[in-house]
């Protein structure tokens, strides 16, 4: 459970996962920050003004799937890394899995990157195709990664180096 | 013997929020900071800190940091001696320093003391072997002096301190083998620890250290599993091989000058130890003597600074500065300590206010 090991469960996630029709419809924010903990620079990096805490800074971060347009703005933004956006409309068999980065060495877009899971278990190579540098204040990179349309809700990081010109 | 208006003891967070803010209404402020530089906990926090943007939060704590102590050093209100370690507070109000190689003596009007916390440690057999660190030091040697501390390392406790320095650890292209954790839950931030988890570095809750092993230097330590009465469940104990065992099991209050100085103290679990009694505005029952951050219980910067700058408004307004702001200024930092506090993470800091409070002390948390 996620207060026994830090690992959400499905029961965690289906409270916050955008709807299939909403998810159908191109990216969105995935917000797997579950406590209620006093934080809300989320808040302010997003210029939609799609994600908001009703009383105060110790509130859920709530996000509206509506008006969040997946940019990703926010994911480097939140000191707990816990923002990622999933595009389920990447193409038919692939997602697009953006997710906040602060390791050494960086892999570069082309390259493939180990992806893994909460858990951080090996989900096989993926293809990295952007990688952001959230400039020189900030320094949390955001990479995205193209992973298999099942393994969308999965993929939350990437194995540290070791990174492969092609597959 | 120097005169000062106001002598801040500690140049952490807390430290230099109460001199910039006694310096804003016009107080002259000496900082003594016993480190070779001010920032306290701030100058090894690589991480981004939490909060509101009240307390500068998304920044990392080095940035944060840094930020005070060039305002600091840009004032000319705030004079900082570095590499001053406060020895004494006495009765007739006299400060002794260690300041380059002599003892100063300082007459100061008031007194803030800022001093943080010490890291506890823990007693388990072979914890004398090299190899065995305090959080804190492991920090220090990666973040201010630049130095690997080991290739593998077990950490023990998973409150924020233990899974922040588990992921610096990971940055720092060192492995770490597990976090384990007395307690059933995880007391750190549940965001740390699911970033450290999917980074391959596992938790383990209701886990004990029985043993460090090794010869002339750590190898490893044996753990295992325990019950409800912290006892170890026999067939789970495991060898994790390591080159050091790092210790994150909680800090407490840097208290020795407050005893000193004859303030009323009061042992408070809430707040991880002995603390002085201090009123709304974080004066303690000496008059003139004030305490703010970690000292009077351990929280977090973002609140120390703001206790910092209570009680930098509060030193200075008694000395007559400020005049119709103080009151404006006061309520501010208290409904923002109120709001940092309001969540359940912050339920255990009320429970220890409010036993503060029940001993004559201070009201702030509402
Ligand atoms: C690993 C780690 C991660 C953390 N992460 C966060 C976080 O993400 N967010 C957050 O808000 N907080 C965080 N904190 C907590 C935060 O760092 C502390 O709560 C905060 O630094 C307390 O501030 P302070 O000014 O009271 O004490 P300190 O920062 O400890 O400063 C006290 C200063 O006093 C000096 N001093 C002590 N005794 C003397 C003396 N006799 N004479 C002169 N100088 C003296 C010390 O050298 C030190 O510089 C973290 C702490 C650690 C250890
Ligand atoms: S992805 Fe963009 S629009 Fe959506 S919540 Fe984040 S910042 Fe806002
Ligand atoms: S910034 Fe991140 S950690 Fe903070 S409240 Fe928002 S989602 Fe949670």
């Amino acid at each position: 459970m996620l207060i026994n090991d830090g690992i959400p469960t499905k029961d965690d996630l289906d409270k916050i996962y955008p709807s299939p029709e909403r998810l159908a419809k191109g990216p969105v924010a995935i917000v797997e920050c579950f406590q209620e903990i006093p934080c809300n620079p989320c808040i302010k990096a997003c210029k939609q003004g799609a994600i908001t805490m009703p009383r105060d800074i110790n509130d859920l971060p709530l996000v509206d799937v509506e008006l969040c347009n997946g940019c990703g703005l926010c994911i480097s933004r939140c000191p707990g890394l816990a923002i990622f956006v999933v595009d389920k409309t990447y193409s038919e068999d692939m997602a697009l899995v953006k997710l906040p980065f602060e390791y050494v060495p960086i892999p570069k877009a082309g390259q493939y990157a180990v992806a893994l899971d909460r858990a951080g278990q090996d989900l096989g190579w993926c293809e990295v195709k952007k990688v952001i540098s959230g400039g020189k204040k900030n320094m949390t990179y955001t990479i995205s990664l193209a992973v298999p349309q099942e393994k969308a809700m999965e993929v939350r990081n990437i194995r540290v180096g070791g990174y492969k010109d092609g597959n | 013997m120097n005169q000062v208006e106001i002598m801040v003891i500690g140049g952490g967070p807390a430290g230099l929020c109460a001199a910039l803010a006694a310096s804003s209404l016009g107080a002259k402020v000496l900082i003594a900071e016993r480190d070779d530089i001010a920032g306290g906990q701030l100058v090894k926090q690589t991480h981004k800190f939490f909060g509101s943007e009240k307390q500068y939060a998304g920044d990392r704590g080095i940035q944060i940091g840094q930020m005070l102590l060039d305002n600091a050093q840009a004032d000319p209100n705030i004079e900082i001696w570095t590499d001053s370690t406060v020895l004494g507070i006495y009765e007739d109000g006299i400060v002794t320093v260690e300041h380059e190689g002599a003892h100063a003596k300082i007459k100061p009007e008031r007194i803030i003391i800022a001093t943080g916390a010490a890291e506890k440690f823990l007693s388990f057999p072979g914890n004398d072997l090299p190899g065995i660190y305090g959080a804190g030091a492991v920090q220090t040697l990666m973040n201010v002096a630049g130095v690997k501390p080991a290739q593998s390392v077990l950490m023990v406790g998973a409150g924020n301190i233990g899974l922040i320095v588990s992921y610096q650890l990971k940055q720092a292209g060192v492995e770490v083998s597990a976090v384990i954790e007395g307690l059933p839950t995880i007391g750190g931030y549940l965001v740390h620890a699911s970033k450290i988890q999917r980074a391959g570095i596992p938790v383990l809750t209701r886990h004990t250290i029985l043993e460090a092993y090794g010869d002339g230097k750590v190898e490893g330590a044996v753990i295992a599993e325990i019950n409800e009465k912290w006892q170890p469940i026999p067939g789970t104990e495991q060898k994790i091989p390591c080159d050091a065992i790092c210790l994150a099991v909680g800090l407490s209050p840097l208290t020795e000058l407050a005893w000193q100085a004859g303030c009323e103290m009061a042992y408070i679990r809430e707040l991880s130890g002995h603390v002085p009694i201090v009123d709304d505005y974080l004066e303690t029952t000496r008059p003139g003597i004030y305490c703010a951050g970690d000292v009077s219980g351990i929280e977090e910067a973002s609140s120390a600074m703001v206790e910092g700058r209570l009680a930098g408004i509060s030193a200075a307004a008694s000395l007559g500065f400020g005049k119709e702001q103080v009151e404006e200024l006061q309520k501010a930092a208290m409904s923002e300590l109120d709001e940092l506090r309001a969540g359940p993470m912050g339920a255990h800091i009320r429970l220890g206010l409010e036993k503060v409070a029940a001993k004559g002390g201070s009201k702030i948390c509402s």
